[in-house]
């Protein structure tokens, strides 16, 4: 197994709140969190809004600085890097952002603006930038010719085609993406990400993914961390977390997405109430207060994410899933078109849930 | 509450509904020729993407739609009411009581100076001019806790910013329901919200329509919350139907291309991880400015299969097979029938 190229361990980011002049509060938007990525591996971050994951993409390209913890990147630690120290790093570490319309310059064109990060690091790349950018569009899929035209002319999916041209701009090693089709339409959704994907194998990228979309994740990553009020509650390879999840939470977050596939509501596991407020997170496990298997010591000690054997699964619960727990209720392994008949019967499993 | 219609008779009736905005650059025909009917405790999803005229097609029914920049033709009947050409006056008392809207961001949607609770009860009054400030009061507290706010005297009394996105939208449906509306129209109602939460509220909303027979109208741009709750389906692409059935019959023998395009596209849970997703090419039309002949077309896999006409003539909903299964493309039915059942073996996926 290869060196990881990015390892994070007990990485944190504490907002003060101000009343005035004074601090009243802490909102611990992530707290401790400990993964590592490996060259051309892609890691999803999911969880719901306020779980920390974008909070966490940001510190990971140094956009925030950390409260405590520890970022390496290839080897080298830049937890507390300055701005010079950071910008040889850049050209490695790159991010796409959620919001096409935000991100770009509307006053540049787009070939200024795919050819910003040569032009900041003074790269002057062979054929000259202006062929280097055209390459750069071609590569997204745009037309290079479009070179001069201004963000305004072009349509959401393809202002994301000219964010993640700009980002590959510098041959990143990494590439941090947050939410980078939520705001798209599904058709064109399809569109990137097969786009991303493709980028990923044919350029052999590392890629940190954030998104609250777990169907688009499972497309895109090879492992997956799920994440909760700050916290990573688990993290494993594809298969793992999508086909044996062992934490009550990613159970209940799988089996509460709909699926076109599958008509009617069937077995799902039924959370109750809304994700606790980081600024005064429950005692012990932060997840307690909306777990149905929930007990005593779920309030007293905070459970460790703990590996278990034989694999790169961890999951941090008291009461973890027994290994081959089996089909999630709802999901009849086979996926593809039950028959209503089919449905009925995943729909009496989800028993053990809250109603 | 309405004369409660014949069970036969659908609540809300739309005919040939067409709304256009004249603006500057030219005339957007944002829907154009739109028919379908909902009934009493039924529920309607209307699936498209941005810009298919789904939100535009909800407000024409509310009568929200500015008349100095808006025509709108056609007929919107409710509990047998014409509302096309209705006087803004009689639209108002029918709007907020028969008819009700939730919005998909309750945030923007409720007033941030106003007590939660307060909101509610003016909405109740409003429609119940005789009730008083406790009768509406007692109604406002019994329906937060009815969409299951807990504590909801004690809620009243909290503005908007003190309650969770959830509880917002709660809040909204509660403020929806207060006096009984037969139809209720829900625009992207849990787009805003996390997936565990958007499964509380379409529980609520499905418990909801069980107990009080409303007719429900769901826009949404998510497949998977249409096979959830819909009853019935209708797909919009650039202002026009192009698929109409129950949601067993567009979800799973989809007969327009556009629609396997969208379900093709979603990412699913199931089946092969590693496939590709099959996008729909190019981007959705400007309204301003429609292809000719069949909208999709330019966008469609099988538009030279029709001999030309896809490029010349707009296609009309006609019958797709089964009953009550319409779909307007010009491929002949026994074809599509079986181009889909190719695409579902090629892919091995349901769509």
């Amino acid at each position: 197994m290869s060196e990881p190229l990015l390892r994070v361990s007990g990485l944190t980011k504490h907002f003060p709140v101000r009343t005035g002049f004074r601090a009243t509060g802490l909102v611990r938007a992530v707290d401790g969190l400990d993964f590592a990525v490996r060259p051309a591996e892609t890691l999803g971050l999911v969880g719901e809004s306020g779980c920390g994951k974008s909070t966490t993409g940001r510190l990971l390209v140094r956009l925030l600085e950390p409260t405590a913890g520890r970022i390496e990147f290839a080897g080298r630690d830049i937890t507390h890097a300055g701005r010079r120290e950071l910008r040889p790093l850049r050209q490695d570490l790159q991010i796409i952002f959620q919001d096409p319309y935000a991100s770009l310059n509307p006053r540049h064109t787009v070939g200024r603006i795919v050819a910003m990060p040569l032009r900041v690091n003074g790269i002057d790349p062979p054929g000259g930038v202006r062929r280097r950018v055209q390459e750069l569009l071609e590569l997204v899929g745009l037309n290079p010719e479009h070179y001069n035209r201004y963000p305004h002319e072009f349509s959401g999916g393809q202002r994301q085609r000219v964010g993640i041209a700009r980002a590959l701009a510098l041959r990143p090693k990494l590439i941090v993406a947050d939410e980078p089709v939520s705001a798209l339409d599904v058709s064109i959704q399809a569109q990137v990400v097969n786009l991303l994907r493709d980028l990923q194998r044919d350029l052999g990228l590392a890629f940190v993914f954030i998104a609250h979309d777990l169907a688009v994740v499972r497309h895109f990553c090879q492992r997956v961390a799920v994440m909760y009020l700050g916290r990573i509650v688990e993290i494993g390879d594809r298969a793992d977390i999508y086909e044996r999840p062992r934490h009550p939470y990613t159970r209940a977050l799988l089996s509460a997405i709909p699926d076109a596939t599958r008509l009617s509501p069937g077995g799902r596991i039924r959370l109750t109430g809304d994700v606790p407020t980081p600024l005064d997170p429950p005692s012990g496990c932060r997840f307690r207060t909306r777990c149905p298997k929930a007990r005593d010591i779920c309030a007293t000690e905070e459970p460790a994410l703990v590996p278990r054997d034989g694999s790169g699964q961890s999951v941090a619960c008291h009461f973890p899933e027994p290994d081959g727990a089996g089909d999630l209720p709802g999901h009849d392994g086979a996926g593809d078109f039950p028959e209503p008949d089919g449905r009925d019967a995943a729909g009496t499993s989800g028993a053990e849930v809250t109603a | 509450m309405g004369e409660p219609a014949p069970a036969s008779d659908p609540y809300l009736r739309v005919d040939d509904l067409r709304v256009r905005f004249d603006t500057a650059d030219g005339t957007v025909r944002a829907v154009d020729g739109v028919s379908f009917a909902v009934e009493r405790g039924r529920t309607l999803a209307v699936v498209g993407e941005s810009g298919s005229g789904k939100s535009v097609t909800s407000l024409a029914i509310l009568g929200l739609h500015d008349p100095r920049r808006t025509t709108v033709t056609g007929g919107i009947s409710v509990g047998g009411r014409q509302l096309v050409g209705l006087p803004e006056e009689d639209v108002r008392r029918l709007r907020g009581r028969d008819v009700a809207m939730i919005f998909q961001d309750p945030l923007s949607a409720l007033h941030p100076y106003y007590t939660v609770g307060r909101q509610i009860a003016e909405a109740y009054r409003v429609h119940h001019p005789r009730a008083g400030r406790r009768e509406a009061r007692r109604r406002a507290v019994d329906m937060l806790g009815r969409v299951g706010i807990p504590q909801p005297a004690r809620r009243y009394d909290q503005y908007p910013h003190e309650f969770s996105g959830g509880m917002r939208q709660r809040a909204m449906i509660a403020m929806a329901l207060v006096n009984d509306p037969a139809l209720l129209i829900a625009d992207e109602p849990t787009t805003a919200l996390d997936v565990t939460v958007q499964a509380q509220i379409l529980d609520l909303l499905a418990d909801l329509q069980a107990e009080f027979r409303s007719a429900i109208i769901l826009i949404t741009h998510d497949l998977g919350v249409v096979g959830q709750v819909a009853d019935e389906v209708l797909v919009m692409y650039a202002g026009r139907a192009v698929e109409h059935g129950s949601a067993e019959q567009v979800l799973r023998r989809p007969r327009h291309p556009y629609t396997w395009g969208l379900l093709s596209s979603v990412p699913s849970l199931h089946g092969d991880a590693d496939a590709d997703l099959v996008p729909i090419p190019g981007n959705p039309p400007s309204l301003i400015d429609l292809p000719p002949g069949c909208a999709f077309h330019p966008r469609c896999r099988y538009a030279d299969r029709t001999g030309g006409r896809s490029h010349a003539e707009v296609p009309a909903l006609a019958p797709a097979g089964e009953p009550g299964h319409l779909a307007a493309c010009h491929l002949p039915a026994d074809e599509r029938a079986r181009l889909h059942a190719e695409g579902v073996g090629r892919t091995g996926a349901a769509r």
